[in-house]
């Protein structure tokens, strides 16, 4: 008994030594050590064996039978290892072919524009205001100070539908409305919106277009609160280098009226051609409320004072983007529109 | 406005000052300078030359051989112009000489002549065309005879000179004169300023002796002013009256036309000069035009008037239009020998509307419409007289005829310091508010702590409290007002629930690979009702520009067509926009049409295209249907959503579908119709468009979590056949009725028509799941739930299920 042992073992091992790959060896794991193997008949026959032998066959099979096991382990993790690279290396795979497109759209650019313009004033504190874009006469004109007959109202200049209706000429209106509508109390909106003008399409006009606009309305408003704002717009637009000043200017809905520049972020004041060679480019319009402005929406002038502020994110864009004529904006070529995907940081 | 500095330092001093800083200084503090035109181009080696000799080219007929004086040396110059001729004084670029376009004078031979120069027009000095005296227009310009040869040409003139071109705002008419820019400027500078000074000899004849004044149109014509002048010499003016004019872009004529411009450009005031004798009737009556009267104006042009429009007539017909141009029938003219001299008040509204009725715009109605200085009228009529004495030899009535009922006191405005620091938050001392407005030259008093001002007639945007707040910030300086934050109570800002979810749609549709287009509003009659969701009368331009943008949009999808074929045309095969936009559905109670926000969306070409690993997908139906599915989730709202078969104008009649949620119409979607594809050079293209006002207006459910399953699920397979016009929709409606609490979903997975089944039937596979949330469900639960779905397929869809 002790020699069949002996040469079974010696036999198993060296069949182990031939199987050349997994299954071959999970073959002779089943042939020696599964439940029919003879490994196994031998632990079956022990009861026929004397009493006083059993112990010591029975440990000579499992000394056997767990050389075997171990061998055969070793074989089959060297077996699964020479499997596996043999497999990794019909895998391999060319890497440089093309990745699947995530397929994904994006922003136009003007609503890229008009939502950052607006989360930033969202972050101070203003409201979103939204207002219809066929306006009366009365909203867009004559509430801002713009009563019938001045000059800066100009028949040629708008889309009128009827002698009091027409397409809004800016998003002011908005401000006029909401002003209304408050009924004295302070205001904090950005009013952004399509509006319209009877001009030619060509690289620098567009008889549709959109517009930005702020107002902030209170007790004891100053105009170095606008400075202030408009500052900081300007570095969170622009970068934090940049500096703003103020020009006199006029709009008939604002007095003082002024034009805000920003140093050119593009030479950093040095003179190019973006800023014209002037160091500054002119961002903006603002002022302080016109009294009458306020008087016709029921506010005190002697009282309350406000502050508004108004761009173009055609503009804006434009000077950001390196855009060079504004119809790009209403084509929607893929090509045009598809750029504006990435983060800027 | 153009700014001769030439001319502009005959009034204030500007000496020592850099133009370009001199332009920077205005601009900040008030009036933007658009450019700087330095006249002289860097012109040199342009000098006055006289010619001796003027003889044809013996081989062309154009070409004159000149003798030329240039002061060193007298040389020989060809020259084509028809008008050069012995004994004339012209202007000569000399070899070396580079002119404003960029030429280069070199000596050269001419058909085997030498020509050592030019002789030049106006024009060839950067003088435009439109500005050079007429005589002069075609042929070289002849200076006069006191023009000392070999001496510069430019400063002779006047191009020795740089010119501001203000962009002015329509608040500040005063800086439409001279003396106007010369009030900034001077208070810019801290300088006073130097009025021109009138005088002269006025002869023993008194001007009302000659002419009668009637004013029938007092509200329109509050003053008038009327001078006569006699003998006069009509001829060219001298040449610095030429070059004032031509550096402020007015063109001169004769010496009397010229000194009523030159009078304009001086002092803001536009005037017109007559011709007495053609009057012919010594009188001037001002009033309303007949309806239908009729007049000829100075461009040769007959014009009908109408009954609010404001005329000049002799007594018995108009000889001008007033403010506006005057008329050919008493146009000063060569042989004219009597002038009146015409200064007046038109009402700026007046003016206004007619110059616009007759589409008439001129330097003279452009003052009136912004109303001239009161305090000027009279004055400008004394500085023409006195003019016309000293250049056209005239004699001057004494006196003057006039009308005057304008009222020229200065507005009072009443401010305190405390109050204009507190709007522009600064602390700006009295005493510096009191030197501001002196420099300015506004008469102010500060009287018990106010601030009390008389704002000058020449100044008419000074009206309130604020132009006097703007008037001291901008002298001073904007760049002085601090930076603050206006101190409000604190807000906390935001978008409104409304706007919140417009921006959660964009994100899901760009998401889900469309790029988000902006299109016109503006449409053509043909497109406005297009694919419209619903119709409504349409909202129609008074005056469009053209008829493709003549009417405001009802739905969204035309344009969104035009831009896939626009990127189709331009080999962008594959096309995948949406926009959010307004459409206008008219006739709301306040005239104001409903403006209702859509989202629309247009897909063509591939949607899925992996070329290389063989893997295209075309667009269809359900890739949009999927989106518009995907999107409406994103907002809570996928219970209730059904999509119906419909036919729509335009749309392929099989592949169209209403869009409805909880039985209302929300939108549209489906296939464009062939042909409508083909007419527009598109594929098989989907669109959709949808209500979005109403799909935001809709308040969801708060977002509440279910517990994830903890039991698991069993799942069973049907497939089963029917006939080929019964909806998937229906059979799952079917499914779900029958399956009761226990079925958890269901889902299609298999789709099948053609060999196999019968003609007319198709085949459907349908995986459902069952769960209960409590525990596991037992086989004989599964069955029994089941057994009822199955049941129903046949009862309800004629179902006739398979293996
Ligand atoms: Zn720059």
């Amino acid at each position: 008994m002790e020699a069949q042992l002996e040469l079974l073992k010696v036999e198993a091992l060296a069949k182990i030594e031939a199987a050349s790959d997994v299954k071959s060896l999970n073959d002779v794991r089943i042939a020696y050590l599964g439940k029919k193997g003879p490994i196994t008949d031998l632990l079956k026959g022990m009861g026929k064996l004397p009493a006083e032998e059993r112990p010591k066959m029975g440990a000579l099979v499992n000394v056997i039978r767990e050389s075997v096991t171990e061998v055969l382990e070793d074989r089959m993790a060297k077996l699964e290892e020479l499997a596996i690279n043999e497999q990794l290396e019909k895998e391999s795979i060319d890497v440089t072919l093309p990745g699947r497109p995530a397929r994904t759209g994006n922003h136009h650019p003007l609503t890229r524009v008009v939502e950052e313009i607006e989360d930033f004033f969202i972050s101070m504190g203003y409201e979103v205001a939204e207002g219809p874009e066929v306006e009366k006469d009365y909203y867009n004109f004559e509430a801002l100070n713009l009563p019938k007959g001045h000059p800066a109202r100009d028949m040629q200049d708008s889309f009128y539908i009827s002698e009091d209706i027409l397409l809004r000429t800016h998003t002011s209106p908005v401000q006029a409305r909401t002003m209304e509508a408050k009924g004295g109390a302070p205001i904090k909106i950005i009013c952004p919106g399509k509006v319209y003008r009877r001009d030619s399409d060509d690289a620098t006009h567009s008889h549709q277009f959109t517009q930005i606009e702020g107002l902030v309305i209170g007790e004891d408003i100053r105009m170095s609160d606008l400075k202030g704002t408009l500052s900081l717009f300007a570095k969170k637009m622009f970068g934090d280098e940049r500096e703003i000043r103020l020009r006199p200017s006029f709009f008939p809905f604002t007095e003082p009226s002024v034009e805000m520049d920003i140093s050119c972020f593009k030479c950093g004041g040095d003179g190019c051609n973006v800023c014209k060679k002037t160091g500054w480019i002119e961002i903006l319009g603002a002022g302080m409320v016109h009294p009458n402005v306020l008087k016709m929406a029921g506010y005190d002038p002697a009282i309350v004072s406000g502050f508004a502020f108004g761009m173009g994110p055609e503009r804006i864009a434009m000077l950001k983007y390196g855009v060079e004529d504004i119809r790009h904006f209403y084509t929607n070529d893929v090509r045009f529109v598809s750029q504006f995907h990435r983060t800027e940081a | 406005m153009l700014v001769s500095t030439k001319w502009l330092s005959e009034y204030v001093n500007i000496e020592g000052i850099a133009v370009s800083d001199l332009a920077e200084k205005i601009t900040r503090s008030g009036i933007e300078v658009d450019s700087i035109i330095d006249r002289s181009h860097g012109m040199t080696n342009v000098v006055v030359g006289y010619v001796l000799e003027c003889v044809k080219h013996p081989e062309a007929d154009k070409l004159n051989i000149c003798q030329v004086d240039v002061g060193e040396e007298t040389t020989q110059i060809i020259c084509g112009a028809s008008n050069v001729a012995k004994g004339q004084k012209v202007i000569v670029a000399r070899p070396g000489a580079v002119l404003p376009g960029g030429m280069k004078i070199k000596k050269a031979k001419l058909r085997g002549e030498e020509s050592n120069g030019m002789i030049c027009s106006l024009q060839e000095l950067a003088i435009e065309g439109k500005l050079v005296p007429k005589v002069y227009a075609e042929g070289i310009y002849v200076l006069p005879e006191s023009a000392v040869p070999g001496e510069s040409a430019l400063p002779l003139l006047g191009l020795d000179d740089q010119v501001l071109e203000f962009d002015l705002t329509p608040n500040r008419s005063d800086a439409l004169s001279m003396i106007g820019v010369a009030y900034e400027v001077g208070a810019i500078l801290s300088q006073g300023i130097q009025l021109p000074e009138i005088n002269y000899t006025a002869s023993n004849e008194k001007a009302e002796d000659m002419l009668k004044l009637r004013i029938d149109a007092k509200e329109d014509n509050p003053m008038y002013v009327a001078k006569v002048v006699k003998n006069v010499k009509v001829e060219a003016s001298p040449l610095w009256l030429q070059n004032r004019l031509m550096a402020a872009g007015v063109r001169p004529h004769n010496n009397v036309v010229d000194i009523t411009n030159f009078v304009l450009m001086e002092y803001g005031q536009p005037l017109h000069a007559f011709d007495y004798d053609r009057l012919g009737t010594g009188e001037i009556a001002v009033r309303l035009a007949e309806q239908g009267e009729k007049i000829t104006t100075l461009d040769d042009t007959e014009r009908t008037l109408e009954a609010h429009q404001l005329v000049i007539t002799n007594g018995k017909e108009p000889v001008a239009i007033a403010g506006v141009m005057g008329g050919l029938n008493t146009e000063v003219h060569d042989g004219t020998t009597t002038v009146i001299i015409e200064s007046a008040y038109f009402a700026p509204g007046s003016v206004r509307r007619t110059s616009r009725e007759l589409g008439l715009r001129s330097d003279a109605s452009t003052r009136f419409e912004k109303g001239v200085d009161p305090n000027r009228v009279e004055a400008a009529a004394e500085r023409a007289a006195q003019l016309m004495a000293e250049i056209a030899g005239g004699e001057v009535l004494a006196g003057s005829v006039i009308f005057d009922e304008l009222d020229k006191t200065p507005v009072r405005i009443t401010v305190s310091p405390d109050y204009i620091n507190n709007r522009l938050g600064m602390k700006i001392p009295l005493e510096e508010m009191l030197t501001i407005l002196d420099g300015l030259q506004i008469p102010t008093e500060a009287v018990n702590g106010k601030l009390i001002i008389d704002a000058p007639t020449r100044r008419q945007d000074l009206r309130i409290q604020e132009d006097i707040i703007e008037e001291i910030a901008r002298m001073y300086g904007y760049d002085l007002i601090p930076m603050t934050l206006p101190i409000t109570e604190s807000t906390p800002g935001g978008l409104s629930p409304y706007q919140a979810k417009r921006r959660t749609v964009r994100a899901f549709l760009e998401g889900a690979g469309l790029f988000q287009a902006l299109t016109y509003s503006l449409t053509s009659k043909e497109q406005a009702q297009s694919y419209a969701l619903e119709t409504a009368p349409v909202t129609e331009l008074l005056m469009p520009m053209s008829e493709d943008r003549s009417i405001l949009r009802q739905s969204l999808i035309p344009h969104l067509l035009e831009a896939a074929t626009y990127n189709v045309a331009r080999r962008m095969d594959s096309v995948a926009l949406y926009e959010t936009g307004s459409v206008f559905l008219g006739e709301e109670e306040d005239g104001l049409p409903q403006e209702v926000e859509h989202v629309a969306a247009v897909i063509t070409g591939k949607w899925v295209d992996h070329a290389w690993q063989a893997e295209t997908k075309s667009v269809d139906f359900y890739v949009l249907k999927g989106i518009i599915e995907g999107m409406l989730d994103s907002l809570g709202l996928s219970e209730g959503l059904s999509f119906e078969q419909t036919v729509l104008d335009g749309m392929h009649p099989g592949r169209t579908a209403n869009i409805f949620h909880n039985g209302e119409r929300i939108g549209l979607i489906g296939q464009i119709h062939p042909t409508e594809q083909k007419k527009r050079n598109l594929k098989n293209t989907y669109v959709m468009e949808m209500n979005l006002a109403k799909i935001l207006a809709v308040e969801t459910e708060e977002l509440l979590y279910t517990q994830v399953p903890r039991f698991p699920s069993s799942s069973r397979d049907i497939a089963l056949v029917v006939s080929s016009d019964t909806s998937a929709g229906m059979l799952e409606g079917v499914i779900r009725n029958a399956g009761g609490k226990l079925l958890k979903d269901v889902r299609l997975f298999d789709l099948y028509e053609g060999d196999n089944v019968e003609d007319g039937k198709k085949s459907l596979a349908f995986s459902l799941t069952y769960s209960d949330s409590e525990r596991t469900l037992t086989d004989e639960e599964v069955v029994k739930a089941h057994d009822k779905v199955l049941n129903a397929l046949t009862v309800e869809a004629g179902a006739l299920l398979r293996g």
